[in-house]
C-alpha cells in the first residue's frame, strides 16, 4: 500500500538505504553525504553534500535518490547540493570505518582538522593481514577519495580511504 | 562597477583557473611516467574540473541571466577567459607540470584558506571544499620536488629550468584588478598582494631543500585576467569547446 503522506524522519529512513555506487557496503547516509530532508508546499528537498567536489558517483547518488522517492511515490523530489560544512571523514563512525576494513579498505586514521603539514603517526593497518608495516605509494588511488598503499609483510596493495 | 558585476567577474577569474589548470593536467591522461603518477595527475584534473563547475555555475547564477557552468566554460570566446597566463603555459616535460603545479597550489593554499571566511557564503563553502583538496595538490608538488631536485643531475636540471621559465608567469597571481580590489574591500575576496611574501617564502624553502636556487625578481608577463592571452590559449580552447561548438547542446 502507498502512504499519503511521508514525515520528513520516514523519507530519511528511506534514503538512508541508499548505498554508495563506489563503495557498496555502506550507505550514502553512513558515508555522511545524505545532510538533510526539507518538506514544503512546493515538495521535498534533500540535501546531499558531495565528499569531493568532482566525486563522479554524485549524479548516480541524486539518480538513486529520485528514483528511490519516485517508487515511494513521493511527488516533487529535488536534490540540492550544499558544501557548508564541508564533508570531512571525521563524520565516519567507528561502524562505518569497520565496514569500509571489511570490504578491504583501509579506514581513515587521524582527524583531517589535525596538522594536515605534518600529520603525526599516521599508522595505516592493511586491512588484510592487519600489519602495520605499511607504505604509501600514490596520494591519489582509484577513487578521488582514496591513496593507494602496499603492505609490507604480506605484499598485498591496498586502497586507503584518506583523510578528508 | 556594480558588486554583482564585480562577483561575477571574479568568479569568472576563479574558474577560469580552475578550468585551464585541469585541462592542462588532462593532457597527462595516458601519458603519465608511471602509472601512479597517471592516476595523480588525472585526480589532480578532476578536482579542478569540479571546482571549476562549481565557480563557474554559481557565476552563472550571480549573472542570472541562465548561462550554465558548461555554457560559460565552452562558448566563451579568447577574450572572455581570465585565468592567469600560468594555467595556459603547456604541460611541458614531467617536471615542467610540477614545478608550474607547485607555483599556483602554493598561491591556491593561501588563497582558498582566505576565502573560506569570504563573506559570501556560497563561494565561503567552494572554498572550504577546495582548500583539503589543494592541500593534497600541494603536498603531491612539493613531495615530486624533492624527488626531482635531489635526483640526478638531469631531473634538477630540468626542474630548475622549468622554475626560471615559468617564473616570469608567477606575479601576476598577485595583481588586483578592479573587480578585485571592490570584492577584498566588500570582506569576499581576497586581497592577492598580501599573499605574495608568504608565497614567495612557502616556495622559496621547497625549492631550497630540492636543491634548486629560487630566480631573482624578473619582469612578470601579465595579461590573463583582462583577457589578453599568450598563443597557448587559442589552442587549448580549439580543443577543448570543439564538441559544443560543432554540436551545441550535446548531451551524453
Amino acid at each position: 500500500m502507498v502512504k499519503e503522506s511521508y514525515q520528513r524522519e520516514e523519507i530519511l529512513a528511506l534514503l538512508s538505504e541508499i548505498k554508495d555506487p563506489e563503495i557498496p557496503v555502506v550507505t550514502i547516509e553512513e558515508m555522511g553525504m545524505l545532510r538533510d530532508v526539507i518538506l514544503s508546499d512546493k515538495g521535498c528537498e534533500i540535501l546531499l553534500t558531495p565528499t569531493y567536489t568532482a566525486c563522479s558517483a554524485m549524479e548516480i547518488i541524486e539518480q538513486d535518490i529520485l528514483s528511490t522517492l519516485k517508487e515511494a511515490r513521493i511527488e516533487n523530489a529535488k536534490v540540492t547540493m550544499v558544501f557548508a560544512p564541508a564533508w570531512t571523514t571525521d563524520w565516519m563512525s567507528e561502524t562505518t570505518k569497520e565496514k569500509l576494513i571489511q570490504f578491504g579498505i583501509a579506514a581513515p586514521v587521524h582527524s583531517s582538522c589535525s596538522n594536515w603539514l605534518s600529520p603525526k603517526n599516521v599508522e595505516v593497518k592493511c586491512p588484510k593481514c592487519e600489519s602495520t608495516d605499511t607504505k604509501l605509494i600514490s596520494q591519489f588511488g582509484s577513487t578521488a577519495c582514496k591513496a593507494l598503499y602496499s603492505c609490507n609483510h604480506c605484499q598485498e596493495p591496498f586502497d586507503y580511504f584518506k583523510c578528508h | 562597477m556594480t558588486k554583482q558585476e564585480a562577483l561575477y567577474k571574479y568568479l569568472l577569474q576563479l574558474g577560469d583557473n580552475a578550468l585551464i589548470q585541469s585541462h592542462r593536467l588532462s593532457e597527462w591522461c595516458s601519458k603519465g611516467p608511471i602509472l601512479e603518477e597517471d592516476l595523480a595527475l588525472t585526480n589532480i584534473a578532476l578536482d579542478y574540473i569540479g571546482r571549476a563547475q562549481n565557480l563557474l555555475q554559481y557565476a552563472g547564477e550571480v549573472k542570472g541571466n541562465g548561462q550554465s557552468a558548461d555554457h560559460l566554460a565552452y562558448r566563451r570566446p579568447e577574450h572572455q577567459y581570465y585565468n592567469n597566463l600560468i594555467a595556459e603555459m603547456p604541460k611541458g616535460d614531467f617536471a615542467f607540470t610540477i614545478a608550474k603545479q607547485l607555483l599556483i597550489s602554493t598561491y591556491e593554499l593561501l588563497l582558498y584558506t582566505e576565502l573560506c571566511n569570504s563573506k559570501d557564503e556560497t563561494l565561503a563553502g567552494i572554498a572550504g571544499k577546495a582548500i583539503k583538496e589543494v592541500r593534497y595538490h600541494w603536498t603531491h608538488a612539493r613531495d615530486w620536488c624533492y624527488r626531482l631536485g635531489k635526483g640526478t643531475v638531469l631531473s634538477n636540471d630540468l626542474l630548475k629550468q622549468a622554475v626560471n621559465d615559468l617564473w616570469m608567469y608567477t606575479g601576476e597571481q598577485f595583481e588586483m584588478g578592479a573587480e578585485e580590489i571592490l570584492m577584498a574591500n566588500e570582506g569576499i575576496g581576497c586581497d592577492n598582494k598580501a599573499l605574495q611574501n608568504k608565497w614567495l617564502e612557502m616556495v622559496q624553502t621547497v625549492l631550497t631543500d630540492s636543491n634548486i636556487k629560487t630566480p631573482a625578481d624578473t619582469y612578470s608577463q601579465t595579461g590573463g585576467r583582462k583577457g589578453i592571452h599568450t598563443e597557448n590559449m587559442g589552442h587549448i580552447l580549439s580543443e577543448m569547446q570543439y564538441l559544443q561548438r560543432a554540436y551545441p547542446d550535446a548531451i551524453w
